[in-house]
């Protein structure tokens, strides 16, 4: 058995490979959701229908893929100029506290500004503070070449120290009874909801916004030019005159931005405050929606529906089967490694010698 | 702190002893990320083969097998992670990082999934009986330590001499280098690079059970919590090479021992901060190798066969 | 030669494809012992891909191999090594981080054995370059050698393993000529010993002079064999092509004014290693100037510095009197034509379709507004740019990957004499730097790019062209100028240059001026 170069690259098989890594992802949890000893079909079943079986379902599963999106566009945008961020995680919390800092410290009342200009400011500050995360690694490897995968990672866990440290004092909501969690937003700065009586709230028109912006800019913008060719080759780029490093920070601002600014979404629009545990891995699912989409930003928003579909349908389906939640992770970690290899039969085809 | 107090506290043979098993697991992932590198693979699976080690090696001793079985379950554990690795990426040449992440994502998923399918009602994490102190050994620091330790400071002469006293080592670093001319040579690219990819992987495995089996004696959530990124800086850092890993190892250990025993001395600076120090003491250490690190020439170039 | 005897090598329908194209086509070829074949054909025409077969890099989709009589395992480059073939690749398959006995070692001891033999080996290495007169250091580093060293090298890892046929891959692409005698020699040596050679070359001279008979290739099938003795060159380039090809013809044309000058150019490395030294240049309107030299001995440099890419650390370069930056952006406005040596990995973004290829020069303008890319604009312009150049093989969205070499380097070309002009008079290049523009490709498109240039200069434009291929220097450039360890002879008119003088100059021996007295 050996691979084979196409030609030229098969549209077909593209399009066809999230479905089938997928499909492959099912078949392979099926074993394990069998050796936990549940019934296969009621379990996929109730799966099904936490996610995308009834109305609550629906909102529960748009209001779960609401930051997906956001860290599915940062991941998308940084890997396809090649830019492997894999901090988003840490760019979330970071942003978050940027946007408590600014709209519920002192009760909003240390700025004494409307919230006509707070709020933007809120928002503001939350990408400020993912796009300036994200530029240190950067930095250090368009001029030292140290590869940002590490540094990244590295950089969530000191994140995430940070906010323990800022919620156990400066932050720390003293109306909380002891409990970790930092001030809340003011009321007045909070997202609306966008459908009564369910979580789902206006930061999903915001994630829908900007992932149609991006499309626009990679498609057709100079710069999305840029950061595409960059991503292709480098060395291409550098010679008919792409700014590669100045491109590279760009694109960093810009995944940090998108990371930082889902935090802020998350705060405003579902929390209200800052807790230790308020991301369960979105960064790094952001990372494997960008994979499954194909690195499209409008594909971004079906593929983080769809994972948003899976992890709440695993927490609705562990209350009625004897099956851990962290299948859920399972299906994301098994999904992504399908669909790299789904992909590769664009490029290759299996011939048998 | 007083000038004194620093004084006694690197007097004190508990502080070194606490480097050493700090420094254990550190020397067994970097070793085995090495190994991988230099035959030109990155694997960034090794945080969640740490964790899958971890897991396997402490759940064969619950079930009742010995601890060196459980030893050898962690790292069959960490080879199997590290053959499905070696499959992504030498065989189908697809991107390192990705697949890298992947396993971790899945291998850590795996095992809190298995975990919880087999206790599904536990409070705390149900303990073993774990490696004992070596007896016998006079020297106050390596006294304390177990056998998993001493295996760690063994496996960096063995590693040093298999790579560079062997044909089979030079093998590996050839194809590190230059994969066409190990093939020219008449030596299968593919098998050796999933050799070593395998290999490194078993150590990284062994690295988990050190944690459950060693220093700990039990399985709980988070317990790897980033060492296996801090392995694979200590690589750089390390020059590729065994005996500066093991320096590197033990220098990092030093300073994580040493946050530790300051975090209990020194009151006023949150215990947060001192926590940060490890992983930006490895961010340090990637930049300040930087400009000078000679990595292996295909380090993470995918190599195809019969390609044009 | 006993009739009985099997011959050394015995080749039977010997068939390969990649997807659609028919690399090898059913060949049958015999080795005697002791002989030199020579495998001649243009690029393209499959030698590579049938020796890659026989050593074992890849498997052939029909066919047999005998070696000496017994059949050799396909796809097995172990087996081939054990059957007494060794083969000197085209680009060499050493590590440079690693010694030179650790190259020509590797793979000849036990793989599991718990220690290997230092002592032994080394003896043995040191007998064999002594028995083949060849001289090399065992402990030297690889990537601290020459190129003509380091082909030693790779020469002695065959000879090492007692290679009884010895393959090589135009072997002369990368020396001097006094380095291609000094080859010759050691051929002659090595079948004076007993070994066959199979000999791959572009080359007519070499392959007359250096083989007992050739095979010529041509697209992938064996057209003829004859014995080199009664060969006639003139049939040879025939059969090679399989047609008349038109040879350049150059125009009578004006030289004018410096259109580019370097004037004590240094370019230094990272670590301060000097890479260019004090280099003097001016390439005037209208003329082709053409630096001949081994590969690695600072064009990589000069192209870059002339494209843009690099920044000299002495010295000044201009272009119309003017000094330019290190930004491509300028040297693109200022109307320099650049082709890089690289055309697959610099010339083109791989997975861009063709269209945004041909753009990609001036995305910014004239083929975008206010930041938004004007695709009507860059498709109007990209259409005219694949007729006008002959651009076939892929439409204009498929990715640039697809093309053929040849049709990538027109698409090149195109892009960088046309300046994003539709109608190809409203633009001249005032510079056209060209860097190893005629590498990998089959002899049409090779015609095709010294056409482009010849008429370009004919047209006014300065043309400074970089090769590897002293014959493509000597059949088009007016004046040649060869580079060594980074430093630049005068560059005289072609016709006052010998070609003893030229690889003197090539190898860095006597200063050029005494050379030429």
């Amino acid at each position: 058995m050996r691979l084979e170069a196409r030609p030229s690259l098969s549209r077909t098989a593209l399009v066809v490979a999230p479905f089938a890594a997928i499909a492959f992802t099912l078949g392979v949890t099926m074993l394990l959701v069998a050796w936990a000893g549940a019934p296969i079909g009621e379990t996929y079943a109730l799966m099904f229908d936490g996610g995308f079986g009834s109305r609550f379902a629906w909102s529960e599963t748009l209001t779960r893929a609401t930051p997906l999106m956001l860290t599915g566009l940062s991941a998308a945008v940084a890997f396809r100029a090649r830019l492997w961020n894999i901090g988003a995680e840490g760019q979330l919390y970071a942003g978050a506290l940027a946007a408590v800092a600014v709209g519920g410290l002192h009760g909003g009342t240390g700025f004494d500004l409307p919230p006509a200009v707070l709020f933007p400011a809120m928002l503001g500050a939350a990408v400020l503070a993912g796009a300036l995360l994200l530029l240190i690694p950067t930095l250090l490897r368009t001029r030292l070449g140290v590869d940002e995968v590490v540094t990244t990672l590295l950089l969530n866990f000191i994140v995430l120290l940070f906010v323990s440290l800022m919620l156990d004092g400066p932050m720390k909501d003293p109306t909380a009874l002891g409990w970790p969690q930092s001030v809340a937003l003011r009321d007045d700065l909070q997202l609306d909801k966008l459908i009564p009586r369910t979580r789902v709230h206006t930061g999903i028109v915001y994630a829908i916004g900007l992932a149609m912006a991006l499309a626009f800019v990679m498609r057709a913008t100079t710069f999305g030019f840029e950061a595409r060719a960059v991503g292709a080759s480098a060395r291409a780029a550098a010679f008919v005159g792409v700014p590669v490093a100045r491109t590279m920070t760009i694109v960093a601002l810009i995944s940090g931005g998108l990371a930082g600014f889902a935090g802020a979404i998350e705060v405003a629009g579902r929390t209200g405050y800052v807790t230790l545990d308020m991301s369960p891995g979105y960064g790094y699912s952001g990372i494997v929606i960008a994979m499954l989409a194909g690195l499209n930003p409008v594909g971004v928003l079906v593929a983080a529906i769809f994972i948003a579909g899976v992890l709440v349908g695993a927490d609705s389906m562990s209350r009625g089967v004897a099956v851990p939640t962290y299948i859920a992770d399972v299906i994301v970690a098994v999904s992504l490694v399908s669909m790299l290899v789904a992909t590769l039969f664009a490029r290759y085809r299996l011939r048998w010698t | 702190m007083t000038g004194v107090d620093v004084v006694a506290l690197f007097a004190n043979a508990d502080f070194w002893a606490a480097v050493l098993r700090i420094a254990t697991p550190l020397i067994f992932g970097t070793l085995g990320a090495l190994l991988c590198e230099r035959a030109g693979v990155l694997n960034l699976g090794i945080e969640g083969i740490m964790v899958a080690g971890a897991f396997a090696g402490w759940l064969a001793v619950y079930q009742g097998a010995s601890l060196w079985t459980g030893v050898f379950a962690a790292a069959l554990a960490g080879a199997t992670f590290g053959l499905l690795h070696a499959f992504l990426t030498v065989s189908l040449a697809l991107s390192q990082h990705v697949a890298g992440l992947g396993i971790t994502l899945f291998a850590t998923s795996a095992s809190y999934y298995a975990y919880r399918v087999i206790f599904p009602n536990v409070s705390s994490p149900p303990t073993i009986q774990p490696f004992a102190e070596l007896s016998g050994i006079p020297i106050p620091v390596l006294a304390s330590q177990t056998a998993l330790t001493w295996a760690a400071l063994l496996a960096v002469p063995v590693i040093g001499w298999i790579l560079y006293r062997t044909p089979l080592g030079l093998a590996l670093r050839m194809v590190g280098e230059n994969p066409a001319a190990v093939e020219g040579q008449g030596i299968d690219v593919v098998r050796l690079r999933t050799g070593a990819v395998v290999a490194g992987s078993a150590l990284m495995g062994v690295a988990g059970a050190f944690l459950t089996l060693s220093a700990f004696n039990a399985f709980y959530f988070n317990m790897v919590n980033g060492r296996g990124w801090i392995c694979i800086a200590l690589v750089v850092f390390a020059g590729w090479r065994p005996g500066k890993a093991l320096a590197g190892a033990l220098l990092f250990a030093f300073f994580d021992a040493l946050q530790l025993r300051l975090q209990q001395q020194a009151g006023g600076i949150p215990y947060q901060l001192y926590l940060m120090a490890p992983y930006l003491l490895s961010i340090a250490a990637l930049v300040i190798v930087a400009r000078r690190a000679t990595s292996p020439q295909a380090l993470m170039r995918p190599w195809r066969k019969g390609e044009r | 030669m006993n009739d009985r005897t099997p011959p050394a090598l015995r080749l039977a329908g010997i068939t390969k494809r990649f997807g659609d194209l028919v690399a090898n086509d059913s060949i049958s070829l015999t080795l005697a012992g002791g002989e030199v074949l020579a495998l001649l054909g243009e690029n393209g025409a499959g030698k590579s891909t049938l020796v890659s077969i026989l050593f074992g890099h890849y498997v052939a989709d029909a066919g047999t191999i005998e070696v000496f009589g017994k059949p050799l395992a396909p796809g097995d480059p172990a087996a081939a090594l054990a059957a007494g073939i060794g083969m000197v690749h085209q680009h060499f398959t050493l590590a440079d981080n690693l010694s030179v006995q650790d190259n020509i070692v590797l793979g000849t001891q036990p793989l599991w054995s718990l220690a290997a033999d230092r002592a032994g080996p080394r003896a043995r290495l040191l007998a064999t370059a002594e028995r083949f007169g060849l001289r090399v250091d065992p402990a030297a580093r690889v990537g601290s050698l020459s190129v003509g060293e380091r082909q030693r090298v790779e020469i002695l890892k065959a000879l090492y393993r007692d290679a009884r046929i010895l393959i090589l891959d135009e072997p002369t692409s990368v020396l001097t000529p006094q380095e291609a005698a000094a080859l010759f020699a050691t051929l002659a040596r090595l079948v004076a010993e007993g070994l066959s050679i199979v000999f791959i070359s572009h080359k007519l001279t070499e392959v007359l002079r250096v083989s007992d008979r050739i095979a010529v290739l041509r697209a992938g099938k064996l057209v003829a064999t004859l014995d080199s003795a009664t060969a006639d060159r003139t049939a040879l380039a025939e059969l090679m092509v399989g047609r008349s090809v038109r040879k350049p013809v150059a125009r009578e044309h004006r030289r004018g004014e410096t259109v580019c000058a370097l004037t004590r150019v240094s370019v230094g490395d990272a670590d301060g290693a000097g890479v260019l030294d004090d280099v003097s240049l001016a390439v005037r309107a209208g003329e082709i100037v053409g630096i001949a030299g081994v590969s690695g001995n600072g064009q990589e440099a000069l192209a870059e510095l002339l494209s843009g890419l690099r920044s000299a650390t002495a010295g000044t370069v201009s272009v119309a009197g003017i000094p330019l930056p290190a930004e491509p952006g300028a040297w693109i406005a200022a109307g320099v034509a650049r082709i890089p040596a690289d055309r697959h990995a610099v010339g083109v973004v791989g997975d861009f379709a063709v269209w945004e290829n041909a753009i990609a020069e001036r995305y910014r303008k004239p083929f975008a507004s206010a930041g938004l890319l004007r695709r009507s604009a860059a498709r109007k312009y990209a259409r005219a740019l694949t007729d006008r150049f002959d651009v076939r093989g892929a439409g204009l969205d498929a990715p640039a990957r697809a093309l053929s070499g040849g049709n990538l380097q027109k698409l090149i070309l195109g892009r960088a004499l046309t300046g994003g002009f539709a109608q190809g008079d409203d633009f001249a290049p005032a510079l056209i730097v060209a860097s190893q523009p005629t590498w990998g490709l089959d002899v049409g498109a090779v015609a095709y790019v010294h056409q482009a240039l010849l008429d370009a200069s004919a047209r006014g434009a300065a043309v400074l062209l970089i090769s590897d291929d002293l014959d493509e220097i000597l059949a088009v450039a007016d004046r040649v100028a060869v580079i060594h360890a980074g430093r630049l002879t005068d560059a005289r008119p072609a016709a006052t240059w010998t070609r003893a003088a030229i690889g003197l100059a090539m190898a860095g021996t006597p200063s050029p001026a005494e050379a030429a007295g």
